[in-house]
């Protein structure tokens, strides 16, 4: 059941698959591990550049064993309960928020097929039927560790960004989907290997690569873009730790190893978001080169790690660049712009695949509602605003 | 695999369910123990699609989680605006019909 | 097959206390985790039925959305951290002697009906995509009143609890 399309288990499952399954899960595991560990100094190091700054560079060459060393402080500090803490909930929700961000990495295609001591096998944890849903499902649950560590630590500054954060990403997580649905409508498949297989191929005129951002408009793909990052609480959208508001937001009470768990979470999280990225809208592993041998089993999955790490190096752009989105702002954004422009995206998308003509006809008619509705709100906001009180008027010193 | 031994898992979350609807008096934990009876339902469904090898029960099952779905917010909507009006959800305080 | 029956009786087992929990425990959020995993284990009984679509909508649904938006009520609503003494109204032995004849009314006839029914060896999986052409052939009405339906809950919602 887990791995339908992988040729793996095509032929029973005897010692050998079983060790090859382990081998994977170990060697992805340790290679999620040591990426966040050298993200966390790069984000700090390129971070730091943009912003004229040093950054990490003590630790090893350029600072690069910083993290490691961070790590190793929060691993022998003392693990602090608050008196006021609901105990089991606080001990479990770290791991609410670590364990989905590793498993949704498990249906990233990172390659090929391989073969391995006699057994064919794609480098992909598990291909499960229900493919690209796995991560919805994966990144509904990542929501309650940063819910219940919130609502946990029994303090007031973690709930508020506790309440924050959950409605943040439950509202993304709308957006998200639908700009999925329309990756899954192009491709015919959940699977995540039949999505990669896809976008495989020349594109047009044999240079410009078949990849789903260029066959489905950028639409698609800025959504995912927009909601991914506010769904693993990234800045802009980091208001759930939100530092000059809420303290320090959700984690405001973990210490040593459970906060390491978060941190290990966040920047999980947001190589997950980044390879999910690069699977859903970037052709995945696929790119030039030889077909057959050691090369052709090794190239895509450079090919692969070189999108991965370029999604990322927008991600830490991001960062440095943007200023934290204030709440009512981030919420108008999600349900007012995210949800209903991804809608009308796929029903045009759908009109497209049925017919060209019915495709004209539904992106006009989209287009007209799409000003008509954009001119309601205007004048509803308009309308608010006349309402709302005056601005407090700072009182004259005399 | 028996089919009882779904139905029988199915009927005693039902029964769960039906005590927790009547014994409890916060409105939250009340849609609680609905969730669990709309699940025993949906249990069943799949269960008899499997049975009669027929997709009706998993297609019926999605329509039983939408509703459910609708349920809840609504559910939450008025527990939320009861807390405003009297700062309590507490069920067996909203008597004001009663005669 | 052992291995289905055994994986049937531990998932029995932790769902039919963990639901226990539900209606008994003391504290609200504590309620919603033990409810949590219940679907969970509801989730994993339609893998055992072959109905992995279901399975994951369960999850992102059930789990992702409605119980997430009952925290998230009991959150607004004040929710304490320990225990509340005041969660049960004074029909509780009404309510044990209820579900106890229910239970037993529906054991009978259940036992009655199916007592030795088994289900089919190797089912037919239903994908994905058949639940799909489905919806969208035979149930295709239903589908669309759904949707109606969760529109108007949508709307009815936002009425509702919104301050004016």
């Amino acid at each position: 059941m887990l791995a339908a399309g992988d040729p793996l288990f095509a032929d029973g499952v005897d010692l050998t698959v079983v060790l090859i399954v382990i081998a994977k899960t170990v060697v992805v595991f340790g290679a999620m591990l040591v990426s966040v560990l050298l993200l966390i100094w790069f984000e700090r190091k390129l971070v730091a550049d943009m912003q004229a700054r040093i950054g990490p560079n003590r630790a090893g060459k350029f600072g690069v064993l910083q993290t490691l060393a961070d790590g190793i402080k929060l691993f022998f500090k003392e693990d602090f309960l608050p008196t006021q803490a609901d105990r089991r909930v606080y001990r479990l929700a770290p791991y609410l928020a670590t364990v989905p961000a590793f498993l949704s990495f498990a249906i990233v295609p990172i390659g090929g097929t391989v073969t391995i001591a006699g057994h064919q096998t794609r480098l992909q944890l598990a291909d499960p039927p229900v493919g690209i849903l796995f991560l919805l499902a994966m990144s509904s649950i990542a929501v309650y560790g940063v819910m219940l560590a919130g609502w946990s630590s029994g303090s007031k500054y973690p709930l508020l960004g506790a309440v924050r954060g959950s409605a943040q990403m439950v509202s993304y997580e709308a957006a998200l989907g639908l700009s999925t649905v329309a990756v899954v409508l192009v491709t015919g498949s959940l699977l995540t290997s039949d999505i990669v297989a896809g976008q495989s191929g020349e594109g047009l005129f044999g240079i410009i690569p078949n990849w789903n951002v260029l066959r489905l408009g950028f639409i698609p793909f800025v959504v995912f873009f927009i909601a991914g990052t506010a769904e693993s609480n990234r800045p802009p959208f980091d208001l759930v730790e939100a530092e000059q508001e809420l303290v320090g937001g959700f984690h405001t009470e973990y210490s040593a190893l459970r906060f390491a768990l978060f941190f290990l979470a966040e920047f999980m999280n947001t190589i997950t978001i980044s390879a999910i990225m690069v699977t859903l809208f970037l052709g995945g592993p696929s790119g030039p080169g030889p077909d057959s041998g050691l090369i052709g089993a090794l190239l895509p999955v450079f090919w692969f790690l070189l999108k991965v790490f370029a999604m990322l190096c927008v991600f830490v752009w991001l960062r440095a660049t943007l200023p934290r989105f204030r709440y009512d702002r981030l919420m108008d954004l999600g349900w007012k712009k995210l949800i209903p422009l991804s809608l009308a995206w796929l029903l045009i998308q759908a009109a497209f695949l049925v017919d060209v003509k019915w495709g004209i006809v539904v992106f006009t008619g989209a287009a007209v509602m799409g000003v008509l509705l954009w001119r309601a709100m205007e004048v509803g906001h308009g309308a608010t605003e006349h309402e709302a009180p005056a601005p407090p008027k700072f009182q004259e010193v005399r | 695999m028996y089919l009882n031994q779904f139905l029988f898992l199915a009927a005693f979350l039902f029964c769960v369910g039906v005590y927790g609807v009547l014994a409890r008096k916060n409105a939250v934990l009340v849609l609680m123990s609905i969730e669990l009876i709309l699940n025993a339902v949906n249990i069943n469904l799949v269960a008899f699609g499997l049975f009669r090898e027929s997709v009706a029960g998993q297609v019926f099952a999605l329509f039983v989680i939408a509703v459910a779905a609708a349920e809840v917010g609504v559910g939450l909507a008025i527990v939320i605006l009861i807390y405003r009006n009297r700062h309590s959800i507490d069920l067996t305080e909203v008597d004001m019909m009663k005669g | 097959m052992v291995a289905q029956n055994i994986v049937f009786g531990v998932l029995a087992v932790a769902m039919g206390l963990a639901a226990i929990r539900v209606v008994t425990t003391k504290n609200v959020v504590h309620a919603a985790l033990y409810l949590v995993v219940v679907l969970a284990g509801v989730a994993a009984l339609y893998i055992l039925l072959a109905a992995e679509f279901i399975a994951v909508v369960q999850v992102i649904i059930y789990i992702g959305a409605i119980v997430l938006l009952i925290l998230f009520g009991t959150m607004l609503t004040r929710a304490p951290i320990g225990r509340a003494s005041d969660l049960d109204n004074d029909q509780r032995w009404l309510g044990v002697v209820v579900a106890l004849l229910l239970l037993g009314v529906m054991g009978s006839v259940l036992a009655d009906a199916f007592g030795s029914t088994k289900l089919p060896k190797a089912p037919q999986i239903q994908r994905t995509g058949d639940v799909g052409l489905s919806i969208f052939q035979t149930y295709v009405v239903p589908f669309e009143v759904v949707s109606v339906l969760l529109l108007a809950a949508l709307v009815g919602a936002v009425v509702i609890a919104r301050r004016d």
